[in-house]
């Protein structure tokens, strides 16, 4: 039946041309799989990269592990790091808190109230302005950045600190927020502005108290997706924290972090560091995980306002 | 208009009147519009501060190495007997910059724009959705993990010694044993390292810089009116003839400034290159099986050294400076074809 | 002296200011020579009315002819929408120029309240919190009984209370369209206005719906100044006192008719007025 009417269709089309159309159709074909193989090829590595990071960084995972500082490693009789020495990470999971909090209390009220500027006032050539800058900002090297704040405050002070860091991260972080908190507010309905000035409240009120809340949801997800993405940056900090074997609640003091522990344990060589190595990358990994699935499942298809 | 009753003086109030201003009603609104500007106006100055300050810092080795800084090969910090002067020079840092970024691209553009064309127009919705979901995880990995996941895993792929016959074997060793002999292209694979090397730093850059070029493809791709795509399959197109003639064509500036956005990312990378890079050789050599430095890998593996030699310190600032402007001119240039693409898909709609 | 101004307002945001809405009455309204512009294009020209107090006046015409824009410029509501026009002439409430240097367009919006075309309830805000939002929002203090007091009131008024008193809780938003718009009104009632301006605030909602919001009017106006744009003539002849006809023929919109409403509906004294609301254009 289905070769009868292919017949059909065919009456009357020359030899040269069915054998061009089988050769349309064979190219179609190949770059069809081509097409599928690229995407395959993204998603395996993906999932290959972070299988294996999983997978290493569970078994490294210990009671020790969340609530040791380092310790100096044990060696056995033969010279061999004996297994489960060398303490844990909390020194960095604390130090990256506390950094990451520094830097949390300087840019999001910075990155909001720019990101309100712009959705609520920028209409003008300066906010076009504000605008560029953010986005030249956020394409600017994090290294570039780290050098910035080491070459303005560690050189000049003469010491590392979690200030730095703080400051290198909000650097980061705020023309993120801004320009997120931007796009959000933007999608809140004008009737609702509206709304509140027909009853008299005055438009910084209506701004914080009507347009704010209604993007409660997106604005909450910039911020987070903001401060996961500082949260494993490293080059920065590098040039900043430098790092510290014990904990520190200083912020005026050298301080360590998980990504920056992770790259200290990563080239040493030994074997039982660089599995606490992948245990600090697993925690690392996961944080930022379950932030971005659970802000992607928080505003699926939520639509704001 | 809406910022008016802002800038508008408080006039003086004559007699009892129930409209007029009080200051408690326009100062709140004053002070709230004040503060936005601060913040945008802080934002503005710390650019100003940081492209101030790079220029501060490096103005001593600007004098001192003038153009020699970007054009001579030779870096030599510390006074020696054979190096009686110090030395800036970080034209290999710069090729390095520039080999890994171009292997990065060579690999992930075609990848890139494969899945960006799979999930915008081959895919089923509930199949398009989680793949690009996926894709664009890879963006979330911290660079470090990448390093580290490169150092575990990549560089063992490309360079593996068997510890019992010496025996070596990986991917440098296939690529030099087999295109290592053909004229011209065997001196890409001419000699084999450590597998630290600027392939390996390339592959794993590719890999970083595949979301983004993705996920930007796939936004152009989507901005192509399904108008034109009709008119091709309407004159009895196959899927394919369409995407080349209407969906490419139309996309064609925007996918280009995906791919030089992913550039500008390539560039700047630092943790997950200086952990795959070697950082050891400082040859200009079109091996690109031996090790290497890029300008930020350099930065992360240098700037301890630095200390307080003025000099050195200014040499570190201008690597960063050097890097910023290279990356501000790339994304400068991607954000025009981006911009130039989505404006002319949608003068299309129009039309 | 800000003190005495601030006393003077009773709809201010001090705790006292704040009570069961006992209106004050309607207010007059004076429209005198308004021009709109958007740059330098003429869109309102010369528009000159006398709003009576505690009537119904209903502005009508064909789309485009001006009449939302003009209602807009009655509370200075238009220069929160970005590309606002600019004003000119000046607009009394109770004999005072709402455009006048000193006067504030906040404090405007407080005497003069709006209801929209789309009812526009606050989504993330309670039927109560909808309700209060007008005090709450310029951070009045209330206590519990004078909260309570206040909603009941306000949604007695805008004759909602029996449908929602056992949901107050729940989202404004879980309304049906009549219901939002009768709780927008609510709202508006809620900060104690002298006029209340609504821009057809039937058009998204259903017969019946519209029905309600016409008898709500009629009762409304004992209390407050009520001025309705409408694109429904029916509506118009039925719920309204005075009619105003606008036109943008051939030129800026402009004011053909304005009158007692039966005096225009049935003999109007302009050839194009009777053309309009016989259907013959529009």
């Amino acid at each position: 039946m289905e070769q009868a009417r292919s017949r059909a269709l065919d009456a009357g089309v020359s030899p040269r041309e069915r054998a061009r159309f089988a050769v349309r159709r064979t190219v179609n074909l190949v770059m069809a799989g081509l097409v599928g193989l690229a995407a395959l090829i993204g998603v395996a590595v993906m999932l290959f990269i972070l299988g294996y990071v999983l997978v290493q960084g569970w078994q490294a995972l210990s009671p020790t592990f969340f609530s040791q500082s380092a310790q100096p490693l044990d060696f056995d009789a033969k010279g061999q790091p004996i297994a489960g020495s060398g303490g844990g990470v909390l020194m960095s999971i604390l130090g990256s808190l506390l950094i990451l909090g520094l830097a949390a209390l300087i840019s999001i009220p910075l990155g909001l109230l720019a990101g309100m500027y712009l959705s609520e006032y920028g209409h003008g050539k300066f906010a076009f302005l504000v605008r560029y800058v953010a986005d030249v900002m956020t394409g600017i090297p994090s290294i570039v950045t780290g050098v910035f704040v080491w070459s303005l405050v560690v050189i000049t002070t003469g010491h590392f600190s979690a200030w730095a860091g703080a400051l290198a991260l909000s650097i980061i972080m705020v023309p993120i927020i801004t320009r997120t908190v931007e796009e959000i507010l933007r999608l809140v309905p004008n009737a609702l502005r509206e709304a509140s000035y027909a009853l008299g409240v005055p438009q910084w009120r209506t701004i914080v108290k009507v347009v704010l809340p209604s993007a409660a949801s997106g604005v909450i997800t910039g911020i987070v997706l903001a401060v996961a993405r500082a949260g494993g940056e490293t080059a920065p900090l590098l040039l900043t924290v430098l790092g510290n074997e014990a904990i520190n609640w200083n912020p005026s003091q050298p301080t360590d972090a998980l990504p920056l522990r992770i790259y200290d344990y990563a080239t040493q060589p030994y074997a039982v560091r660089i599995e606490q190595a992948w245990g600090a990358s697993f925690i690392l990994i996961m944080v930022i995980l379950v932030f971005s699935l659970l802000t992607r499942i928080a505003t699926k298809g939520k639509k704001v306002g | 208009m809406a910022a008016n009753n802002l800038d508008m003086k408080i006039a003086p109030i004559e007699g009892i009147d129930r409209i007029s201003r009080s200051r408690s009603l326009v100062g709140g609104d004053r002070t709230f519009f004040g503060l936005t500007i601060f913040a945008s106006l802080l934002l503005i100055a710390t650019l100003l501060a940081l492209i101030v300050l790079l220029v501060v810092g490096s103005w001593p080795n600007i004098q001192y190495s003038g153009f020699n800084f970007t054009t001579s090969a030779n870096w030599n910090p510390n006074i020696t007997q054979n190096h009686p002067h110090e030395e800036f020079g970080i034209l290999p840092y710069i090729f390095g910059t520039v080999v890994t970024s171009t292997i990065a691209l060579i690999f992930a553009v075609p990848l890139a724009i494969g899945a960006a064309l799979f999930i915008a127009e081959y895919a089923p919705r509930w199949l398009a959705t989680p793949v690009s979901f996926m894709v664009e995880l890879l963006a979330a990995i911290p660079s470090i993990i990448y390093g580290f996941w490169g150092l575990a895993v990549l560089v063992p792929i490309m360079y593996n010694v068997d510890l019992k016959t010496g025996k070596v074997s990986g991917v440098d060793a296939f690529l030099h044993d087999v295109i290592g002999k053909v004229p011209v292209l065997g001196s890409l694979f001419s000699t084999p390292g450590n597998g630290r090397s600027l392939l390996t730093a390339g592959l794993i850059l590719a890999i970083m810089v595949l979301p983004t070029i993705m996920s930007v493809s796939r936004e152009i791709i989507l901005t192509v009116p399904s108008l034109q795509k009709e008119g091709m399959l309407a004159l009895g197109a196959t899927k394919w003839e369409t995407i080349r003639k209407a969906v490419l064509p139309y996309a064609g500036s925007g996918i280009i400034g995906a791919a030089v956005l992913g550039l500008g990312r390539a560039l700047g990378e630092t943790m997950a290159v200086t952990l795959v890079i070697g950082n050891s050789s400082t040859a200009i050599t079109p091996n690109l099986l031996s090790s290497g430095y890029t300008m930020s890998s350099s930065i992360a593996q240098k700037f301890t050294e630095a200390g307080s030699d003025p000099l050195y310190v200014g040499a570190i600032v201008e690597i960063a400076l050097v890097l910023l402007i290279m990356t501000a001119i790339i994304n400068g240039l991607a954000r025009l074809l981006v911009i130039f693409s989505t404006s002319s898909a949608l003068r299309g709609t129009r039309a | 002296m800000d003190n005495t101004q601030i006393k003077e307002a009773p709809q201010d945001a001090s705790a006292e200011g704040y009570n069961t809405p006992v209106a004050t009455g309607g207010k007059s309204m004076e429209i005198r020579n308004l021009k709109a512009y958007y740059g330098s294009y003429l869109a309102i020209s010369d528009v000159n009315m006398e709003i009576q107090p505690n009537k119904v006046t209903a502005l009508i015409g064909p789309s485009g002819c001006g009449k939302s824009t003009l209602i807009r410029c009655l509370n200075r509501m238009h220069e929160v929408t970005p590309g606002a026009p600019r004003v000119e002439g000046e607009v009394l409430l109770d004999g005072q120029n709402i455009y006048a240097p000193s006067a504030d367009p906040v404090k405007v919006r407080r005497l003069i309240g709006m209801v929209f075309q789309k009812p526009n309830p606050f989504p993330t805000m309670s039927i109560s919190e909808n309700v209060l939002a007008g005090i709450k929002l310029n951070s009045g203090r209330l206590n519990h009984a004078q909260a309570a007091e206040i909603v009941e009131q306000s949604l007695h008024r805008a004759a909602l209370w029996d449908e929602v008193k056992d949901k107050l809780g729940k989202s404004g938003a879980s309304l049906s369209g009549g219901q939002q718009q009768r709780l927008c009104i609510a709202r508006t009632i809620a900060v104690n206005p002298e006029v209340i301006l609504m821009d057809e605030p039937c058009s998204a909602l259903d017969p019946i719906a519209t029905l309600k919001i016409e008898e709500l009017i009629e009762e409304l106006k004992a209390q407050y100044t009520i001025i309705i744009v409408t694109h429904n003539m029916q509506q118009a002849s039925r719920a309204s006192d005075f009619t105003a006809f606008m036109l943008a023929q051939d030129g800026p919109g402009h004011l053909v008719e304005f009158g007692p409403t039966q005096q225009i509906f049935t003999r109007p004294t302009q050839k194009r007025t009777e053309d309009y609301i016989t259907g013959r254009f529009g």
